[in-house]
């Protein structure tokens, strides 16, 4: 038994002075080609066939779709609850990314932990919470219907289930970030007589601006495309209380494919461009990128 | 190192959502919710907006009606957590009584406020078959023979689906004189020929018609007629069986909401123009069977033949209250005898 093993580990030493890897030239071909058809089964086929089905039969059943004003009012919808969301977030994440980066207290391990919880839990659960929180046969619900408020089954409804579903994006990526960038220039910022905001202005901010931009355009590409949370809680009325994702499915579900596909392709363009921008923004100030991150 | 400008960034947004929020919220009209079920769509749309046509004719009132599709079980959930209906014009029976029972929202005796036990329209179940008919499917019977795969929904979830299983119970029990086991064996044999299950109506017509599954689907008859619109005449037949369900989608006004919103005279109004000449025309151009058939037009009735029809409420059934935990209940008929796999 001993002498089997140690004849098999000698017959493999020689390889690996060779390469820093064992595996010969065909099998990192087979490796790479297998990658580059699950890549494009997976990611570059139902793109190309989303925007194939959209433009099925031309061009004027596609803006067809495009000008209904159902269609117009989910975009509208989206973008509504988009820009109030992520500025949202944006302010909740570098508080808490702030927060947990550059003090130190009690509890923190938890708060980590509780910011992650949306990623970890299902996005209908995160829809029938809001119910729960803001249903007829809730506590709150009621009690603010009598002052006219509406949440559940209207736009802030909706806006409350994207931001819950939304909110990890941005603190995720800041707390690295800024746990790797240390308290060493706001220490010395503030040595040098700068008070608190002065010092988030001018040393923290353009420390992590483009972590803050990586954050806020995941959060805005997540928040147009939340689907199962928002479903929960919209009530589904047309013209109304239908984001893009919900109207994808009801245009479907009418054997209106070419339409659905269109909606579809508007978010699947929303997508591109934000992929578009995050590449463009990694080009052009990769420099600046890693330079902040080496402080 | 350049400065962030975060306020000029802030600043624009918030004046985007501010003008979204206006645009999003400019009605002044008034507005009314049906919440209906999923077929019911292409109906709605037509007659939302002939009803908007006459009120505005008869009061010069301008009226939005607004509309939210889904499983009518879950739209009923939808309504008693909350989603502010005017009325709602569902599939079935129990789940105008669910709302009614949980929130008070809707008098008990809401069935027999309009005519028809609240149904303004009807429906029942047909065969939609491949084209020619390559299985010979006329009757029930058929379903069961060798080699021959039946698509429907799971009666669980889908209220449709519960249609389609009470309209074969209702043959078999004519076919074979009220002999229960006799019954039993022919529902569990008709299960065994089903490949999948699906959820909803709409799933098993998709099933059904794009990934072409199965010989034969038991769908409502406005679907049946709606999915040869969509996917071609030249692909599927319809098959009107000697004898079927006689399936009352019904209507109700939600007073509780009606109330808070003192829309209660264009919410009743709205219901009841659905039982007049244009409502009942548009019904029948729908593929539903008018409540007042005689309102409408014989050409418009053409496509709606004559058929032995069973109610809910013949003896066999007794009822939903009666049906619905009998067959539909957890550890009821259905489940005893649906046993995937066997």
């Amino acid at each position: 038994m001993v002498d089997l093993s140690y004849t098999a580990a000698a017959d493999t030493s020689p390889a690996s002075t060779v390469s820093a890897t064992t595996e010969g030239r065909t099998t990192r071909w087979a490796l790479l080609a297998l990658a580059l058809v699950f890549l494009a089964v997976f990611l570059l086929l139902p793109l190309v066939l989303v925007f194939a089905e959209a433009f099925k039969r031309g061009w004027a059943p596609y803006f067809d779709t495009i000008i209904d004003p159902d269609t117009i009012s989910a975009i509208r919808l989206t973008l509504l609850v988009a820009a109030i969301a992520v500025p949202l977030n944006l302010v909740f994440g570098v508080a808490a990314a702030w927060a947990i980066a550059k003090f130190e207290f009690k509890g923190k391990a938890f708060l980590t932990t509780l910011i992650d919880l949306p990623f970890s839990v299902s996005p209908v659960i995160s829809g029938l919470v809001y119910v729960l929180l803001f249903g007829a046969n809730s506590v709150l619900g009621p009690w603010l219907k009598s002052y006219g408020i509406e949440i559940l089954f209207a736009v802030p409804g909706i806006v409350l289930a994207t931001i819950f579903v939304t909110f990890p994006f941005v603190a995720r990526e800041l707390i690295p970030l800024m746990q790797e960038q240390g308290t060493g220039d706001e220490e010395a910022a503030l040595s040098l007589g700068a008070n608190g905001w002065q010092t988030f202005w001018y040393v923290t901010l353009p420390n992590i601006k483009w972590g803050l931009l990586y954050g806020v355009l995941l959060c805005n590409a997540r928040a147009m495309g939340e689907f199962g949370a928002v479903s929960v809680v919209s009530g589904h009325i047309r013209g109304l209380t239908n984001t893009m994702p919900l109207h994808v499915e009801i245009l479907y579900n009418e054997y209106n494919a070419v339409g659905a596909f269109a909606v579809a392709s508007l978010l699947a363009g929303l997508a591109l461009v934000t992929l578009v921008l995050k590449t463009i923004l990694e080009i052009r100030y990769g420099h600046a990128i890693a330079a902040s991150r080496g402080h | 190192m350049t400065q962030f400008r975060p306020r000029f960034l802030l600043a624009g947004l918030l004046a985007g959502a501010v003008q979204f929020g206006i645009l999003g919220f400019a009605f002044a009209d008034t507005t009314i919710l049906n919440v209906s079920y999923d077929p019911t769509r292409e109906l709605y749309k037509d007659y939302n907006a002939a009803f908007a046509k006459h009120w505005k004719a008869e009061t010069g009132e301008t009226v939005t009606i607004q509309a939210s599709h889904g499983g009518s079980g879950k739209q009923a959930r939808a309504v008693i957590d909350g989603l502010n209906a005017d009325v709602v014009t569902l599939a079935l029976e129990s789940d105008i009584d669910a709302i009614a029972d949980k929130t008070k929202k809707i008098a008990p005796d809401w069935r027999g406020k309009l005519p028809n036990n609240s149904s303004p329209y009807t429906s029942t179940i047909v065969f939609l078959v491949r084209k020619g008919n390559p299985k010979d499917i006329k009757d029930w019977g058929d379903l069961v023979k060798d080699d021959l795969q039946v698509i429907t929904p799971n009666p669980k979830t889908s209220g449709g689906a519960r249609w389609n299983y009470l309209a074969a119970w209702a043959w078999a029990h004519s076919q074979f004189g009220g002999d229960e086991a006799k019954i039993k064996d022919y529902i569990a044999s008709l299960y065994k020929h089903v490949p999948v299950l699906d959820t909803g109506a709409r799933g098993a017509t998709v099933t059904f018609a794009e990934r072409g599954l199965g010989d034969v689907l038991l769908a409502w008859e406005n679907e049946a007629y709606l999915a040869l619109d969509e996917f071609g005449a030249d692909q599927f037949d319809i098959v009107i069986p000697p004898s079927s369900i006689l399936a009352e989608p019904p209507v109700a006004v939600v007073d509780g909401n009606v109330d808070a919103k003192g829309t209660r005279k264009v919410a009743e109004a709205y219901l009841g123009y659905l039982y007049s000449e244009e409502g009942q025309r548009i019904a029948a151009k729908h593929h539903y069977r008018p409540s007042k058939p005689e309102l409408v037009p014989a050409e418009d009735l053409k496509k709606l033949p004559e058929l032995k029809l069973v109610s809910i409420d013949d003896p066999i059934f007794g009822g939903w209250k009666k049906v619905q935990p009998e067959h539909f209940g957890d550890g009821g008929i259905f489940d005893q005898l649906y046993k995937p796999g066997q």
